[in-house]
């Protein structure tokens, strides 16, 4: 773990030191509700129409984030040298993945009470519990799932075409789940907690492609 | 016994695409010896440096280094290693002390090293700065002490001198020069002072071996003639 936490510790003082990452998605995601204020025609929204513009807020926001993540190790010279230290791989996998799930929930801290505020109608506060650990099952499947894409597309010249055609229909499975999980969440007299099968379909989801990035991303590091 | 070659290159090749940038680099270098490689750019040094590195794998003949095959057990040779490349291979951002903390935790070094790094190369009042910061000269400093901070038994320099006042190149000279025992591949524009830092030299030209010698074999207008 030791390799791991320091280079997450380097990421997130890279960030602590030139913010790029987080401000950009924050700002994105509040300028998306916006522009859903005026482009549905709505004051407010509840059920699965905002879960719909939550999620999908979110999701844009995080390709935002999951372009810069292996960015800063290209423009700043230092990926051959952790390339050539004598570390597993995964360890780098394990601290991107890191490093994006907390920026999504940094950035989920300021958009969720933003979007409150902006569209949402019926008050939260009654599923919060539900509502933070869906968004956390979210965070999980969009850090895995944009560690590995990322690392992917670094190599190539086309970084910034490749990152949202090869995200977005990866997490179209727990778009939905997470959807599901959050429309009665955000209704009108909704429920305090969602349907268990969603929940497990993200946390399903969370374990497989967390396998899978982990099995594969040291092949995609390789020359 | 004498000791097993450091490195030992057989019609080693590596391109991009279809363009090779290397093809049949062959040379064995001794344990503690020096390799310097010359050629004009585009020649594939760099490539070269980038192999042995392990950060490219070849694709054609067989490589070894310290006594590790390549790209088998690359693995193996990670670590024991340092590259001063063109870039610095550091953070901007991050100040020298952090890249080089940054590096000594990859490595399960001990901050100590890296402040008697830091005090041998007399960074310790540019230490906190962040390396944007920094001339090309104080770079490279850094980037020298990133490159020997895990104490590795095979060095691989491009141009290690660039950028460097006489002073600075002295101070530099006990970590990555002849008296620091290790065994060193350098990159060199320099034929004098190259042949002179040189036990073995290598030309290479259009990708091509066009050069290989023990030191006392090759002369100066030999590795002129490899710039015309």
């Amino acid at each position: 773990m030791r390799p791991t936490m320091a280079l997450l510790r380097k990421d997130l003082l890279l960030e602590r030191r030139a913010p790029e990452s987080i401000p950009a998605m924050v700002l994105f995601a509040i300028t998306t509700f916006v522009l859903f204020h005026f482009g549905l025609g709505r004051d407010e929204v509840d059920g699965s129409l905002a879960a719909g513009v939550l999620l999908v807020t979110i999701l844009f926001a995080a390709i935002l984030g999951i372009n810069r993540l292996f960015v800063s190790e290209q423009e700043e010279g230092g990926f051959d040298g952790v390339l050539m230290a004598p570390i597993d791989r995964t360890a780098l996998f394990l601290a991107k993945a890191a490093a994006l799930f907390l920026f999504l929930t940094l950035v989920e801290l300021v958009a969720v009470p933003a979007f409150a505020i902006l569209l949402l109608g019926p008050s939260p506060w009654h599923a919060l519990p539900a509502l933070v650990l869906t968004l956390a099952l979210v965070n999980i499947a969009l850090a895995a799932v944009g560690a590995l894409v990322s690392a992917l597309a670094i190599r190539t010249r086309s970084r910034d075409l490749i990152v949202p055609i090869v995200t977005l229909p990866l997490l179209v499975p727990a778009l939905i789940a997470a959807a599901r999980s959050c429309a009665p969440l955000l209704a009108e007299h909704g429920d305090a907690w969602p349907a268990a099968k969603w929940l497990l379909m993200l946390g399903l989801y969370d374990l497989v492609f967390g396998l899978l990035a982990y099995a594969v991303f040291d092949f995609l590091l390789e020359d | 016994m004498a000791d097993a070659p450091a490195i030992e290159l057989s019609g080693v090749g590596r391109r991009y695409g279809e363009r090779w940038a290397l093809r049949d680099a062959t040379v064995t270098v001794p344990a503690g010896a020096t390799l310097v490689i010359f050629g004009p750019n585009g020649a594939g040094k760099s490539t070269l440096l980038r192999v042995l590195a392990t950060l490219l794998r070849p694709h054609a003949g067989s490589a070894s280094v310290l006594g590790e095959e390549l790209p088998r057990r690359e693995w193996a040779v990670r670590g024991r290693v340092g590259l001063l490349a063109h870039d610095a291979l550091l953070y901007r951002d991050l100040s020298a002390r952090e890249n080089l903390r940054f590096h000594a935790r990859l490595h399960k070094l001990g901050e100590e090293r890296v402040e008697a790094l830091l005090e041998a190369t007399r960074l310790l009042p540019r230490a906190d700065d962040p390396v944007r910061t920094l001339s090309r000269g104080l770079l490279q400093r850094v980037a020298v002490c990133r490159a020997v901070l895990h104490d590795p038994p095979l060095l691989l320099l491009d141009e290690p001198r660039a950028n460097l006042d006489p002073a600075a190149a002295a101070l530099i000279e006990p970590l990555i020069g002849r008296e620091s025992g290790r065994t060193r591949v350098i990159t060199s524009h320099d034929p004098a002072g190259g042949l002179a830092e040189a036990d073995i030299a290598l030309g290479l030209r259009d990708g091509r071996q066009a050069l290989l010698g023990a030191t006392g074999e090759i002369d100066t207008a030999a590795v002129e003639a490899l710039y015309r």
